[in-house]
């Protein structure tokens, strides 16, 4: 079986350009949730004196995890911030000083056993880099009773176009992908490995393979350069041939997917002890004069950000993440997350009119959960829920690709994003 | 503030649009337009002059009366005009062409809702009503090189030859192919009509199964019927059919398989036509039948989703 799948254009001119760090900015906003999950509740108050590395919030909750001052400074307020998705949440204002100090807290974790490992990716604040954000430590914490994984995945994919932060990650430090790799083989006690890297990225497919010379059990496998083939059931599959029924996570087949930022990450903590308070993020296009990657603490606001991308014209639209599944933000006082591994500010915007369905079928031919996106347009325009069960809107992963291809210009994903909202309703008698 | 455009993801789109796909097909069309200009003489740029621009404006005014947005400007009509030109004899008087016009853009297309979302191919359904309402102009075809204004020869098509056992009038495999014999504006010129073929799959306007499973189909009942297979491939509106209105996207099945089943349909309800109906062609109906079938085919042949569990888990 070959998954649908589409060309898109790459726009990777970030690619070669190193990765530099961004000075502290003047103040950060550090909103309260950064994963999917539980939000965290502030353990500092306002006026408290925190230095970078040092525990800011925490829940209680299972899926969550904790969050790290990212600057040292004095936390000057509290507020709330909209997030993308509508939903808002508290957050901490926290003003620059000109130390820069690490936290006193921030040591190497000792780990002599799989509990231990957990507890310290938990304590890292260490969520999946990858763009969605899952807490790591729920996700390595699976029931080995029930659902043994014999195979880590390693997701090098990275699909979207514009995005080279995962890239510069092979390039960079592939020592601490591989390292990270094996740790996460050794506690967990899983066998097999393999890093799936889109083919059209030789460089870090070559990187990877020197660093692996010698060692067993970890592969890499180089994907067809196509959108989505970092989707987790696609990578999945691709990887492994096996399948994930809908509903299902990778557990139930036995694979662990992780980000390679979230691989290479979870080995420098167990180094260091430096949690998860920065982010590497590609910073790219039609206005950016000069793309690059870089460093920056969680929290810098998209303004501060644009300041130091010398933009050519004023940025008309801003996008967190990649152009297929990221979000356009309507402030440029939003924060950066820990989950955002692009930035992508447009200029002029030129509105698509969207004409009539002419049932070319392309939607169709692209779609790798093999679903007819026409088909489920039509029956959420007439609400119709047993339609939309029996097309299986449930297994849109909202990728993109339908809206993408289509001639007529047609919202299609954004249909399907909205049926199994619709669905959520009739589920609860809401509609 | 400076104020932010937001919209839904993806924030990119390809530049494919409806109207590029509409040009493109055009352009598959010209070079069988310039090969009937040459066989038929004027009156057959003339004639689908005459239908491109009615068809045109028949959406137009549809349009403006029925407070519709205004959708002339996709070229839809303009290929509906084209090809229903090519299913016409190059001698066929005006007003005759412009019912069929009327017929195929607004009762077949716009009185279901237009582009999209009619049942059947607006052209064949033009061509079906102008045969049966003027049976005798539709079925005298202009000989080769023999029009010239008013003065008209007519003569018999290489398949109604075949009908009427006029063997010496059946031209040669040969003539076939480059389509210097009877017939009507754009169906006479196999190799014109292969480089539009050509020209549909270069830009992915099209989905190869159709064409193929039609003409392969026909081949082979062809062959096994025991009748000259090259012949049957070339005569009549096979490949006019096969390849620009049995791959109508309105009208056709959406997957590759749904496709395939309507291509081999079309194949055989033509066969069984030329073979035992009456009349001499069966492309116009045998298409028209399977659009009728394209809901069911489409019903049936749904892609199974990805990692498809059987039972639905309920969630009320």
């Amino acid at each position: 079986m070959i998954l649908n799948s589409v060309k898109l254009p790459h726009f990777a001119s970030a690619a070669e350009s190193l990765t530099e760090i961004l000075d502290s900015p003047e103040k950060v906003i550090i909103a309260m949730s950064q994963h999917i999950g539980a939000p965290c509740e502030p353990v500092v108050k306002v006026g408290d004196y925190v230095k970078s590395g040092q525990l800011i919030a925490d829940s209680d909750a299972f899926i969550s995890a904790p969050i790290h001052a990212s600057v040292t400074g004095k936390v000057v307020a509290e507020t709330v911030v909209t997030y993308l998705n509508g939903r808002s949440c508290k957050a901490l204002v926290i003003e620059t000083d000109k130390y820069q100090d690490i936290s006193d807290d921030i040591k190497p974790p000792v780990i002599n056993d799989r509990e231990e490992f957990i507890k310290a990716v938990r304590d890292s604040g260490s969520v999946g880099l990858g763009g969605a954000g899952f807490p790591t430590h729920v996700k390595i914490s699976y029931d080995r009773e029930k659902t043994p994984v014999d195979t880590l995945v390693v997701n090098g994919a990275e699909c979207e176009p514009y995005i080279t932060s995962d890239y510069r990650e092979f390039i960079e430090s592939s020592d601490e992908i591989v390292n990270g790799i094996k740790l996460l083989m050794k506690y967990l006690d899983i066998p097999n490995a393999v890093v799936g890297i889109e083919s059209d990225k030789p460089k870090a497919i070559a990187e990877i393979k020197r660093q692996l010379q010698g060692e067993s059990g970890i592969r890499v496998k180089s994907l067809r350069a196509r959108y989505p083939k970092g989707a987790e059931k696609v990578l999945v599959y691709e990887t492994t041939k096996r399948v994930i029924m809908e509903g299902d996570l990778p557990s139930s087949v036995g694979c662990l997917v992780l980000n390679s930022s979230t691989v290479s990450f979870i080995s420098r903590y167990v180094k260091t002890g430096m949690p998860l308070f920065w982010r590497r993020l590609t910073l790219d296009g039609d206005i950016v004069d000069k793309p690059k990657n870089i460093v920056v603490p969680v929290g810098t606001t998209l303004k501060e950000l644009l300041d130091f991308a010398s933009v050519t014209e004023p940025p008309e639209k801003a996008v967190f993440g990649g152009p297929m599944m990221g979000s356009a933000v309507y402030d440029l006082q939003i924060p950066i997350t820990k989950t955002n591994n692009a930035i992508l500010v447009f200029g002029k915007q030129k509105q698509h009119k969207q004409t009539a369905c002419i049932r070319c079928g392309k939607c169709t031919y692209v779609c790798s959960m093999n679903l007819l996106p026409t088909a489920l347009e039509h029956a959420y325009d007439a609400r119709d829920a047993d339609d939309l069960k029996r097309h299986r809107v449930n297994t849109c992963m909202s990728c993109g690709a339908c809206s993408f291809v289509c001639p007529a210009k047609r919202d299609i994903a954004e249909k399907n994003h909205l049926a199994k909202q619709f669905l959520i309703a009739v589920a609860n008698k809401k509609y | 503030m400076e104020k932010l455009f937001i919209g839904p993801s993806p924030h990119i789109r390809s530049s494919n649009s409806t109207t590029k796909i509409m040009l493109v097909v055009i352009i598959a069309l010209l070079p069988t337009l310039a090969m009937s200009i040459y066989y038929f003489g004027p009156r057959a740029l003339y004639l689908t002059l005459v239908c491109v621009v009615a068809c045109v404006i028949f959406e137009y005014v549809f349009n403006l009366i029925t407070k519709r947005q205004q959708t002339v400007s996709d070229l839809s009509a303009a290929v509906t005009g084209v090809i229903l030109a090519f299913n016409l004899p190059a001698n066929l008087p005006y007003y005759m062409a412009v019912i069929g016009c009327f017929t195929a853009i607004v009762v077949t297309k716009l009185m279901f809702g237009g582009i999209g979302q009619n049942f059947a191919n607006p052209a064949i359904v033009g061509r079906i009503v102008l045969v049966l309402s003027f049976t005798s102009h539709m079925s005298n075809y202009p000989v080769v090189g023999g029009i010239s204004g008013v003065e008209v020869v007519t003569g018999a098509t290489p398949l109604s030859a075949l009908k009427d056992g006029d063997m010496e009038l059946i031209p040669s495999n040969m003539d076939m192919f480059f389509g210097s014999h009877g017939g009507s504006l754009g169906e006479t010129c196999a190799l014109t009509l292969l480089i539009g073929l050509f020209i549909l799959l270069f830009f992915r306007i099209i989905h190869p199964v159709t064409p193929f499973a039609y003409v392969g189909t026909v081949a082979f009942i062809s062959l096994i019927a025991g009748r000259d297979v090259i012949f049957d491939v070339l005569a009549g509106g096979l490949l006019l059919g096969a390849v620009f209105m049995a791959t109508d996207y309105s009208t056709t099945p959406i997957t590759g398989k749904g496709k395939l089943i309507f291509g081999i349909g079309c194949g055989i309800l033509t066969m069984i036509m030329r073979m035992y109906a009456s009349m001499p062609e069966g492309v116009a109906f045998s298409i028209l039948i399977m659009n009728i079938l394209t809901p069911y085919i489409d019903r049936y042949t749904q892609p199974k989703p990805f990692g498809m569990k059987k039972e639905v888990k309920k969630n009320d």
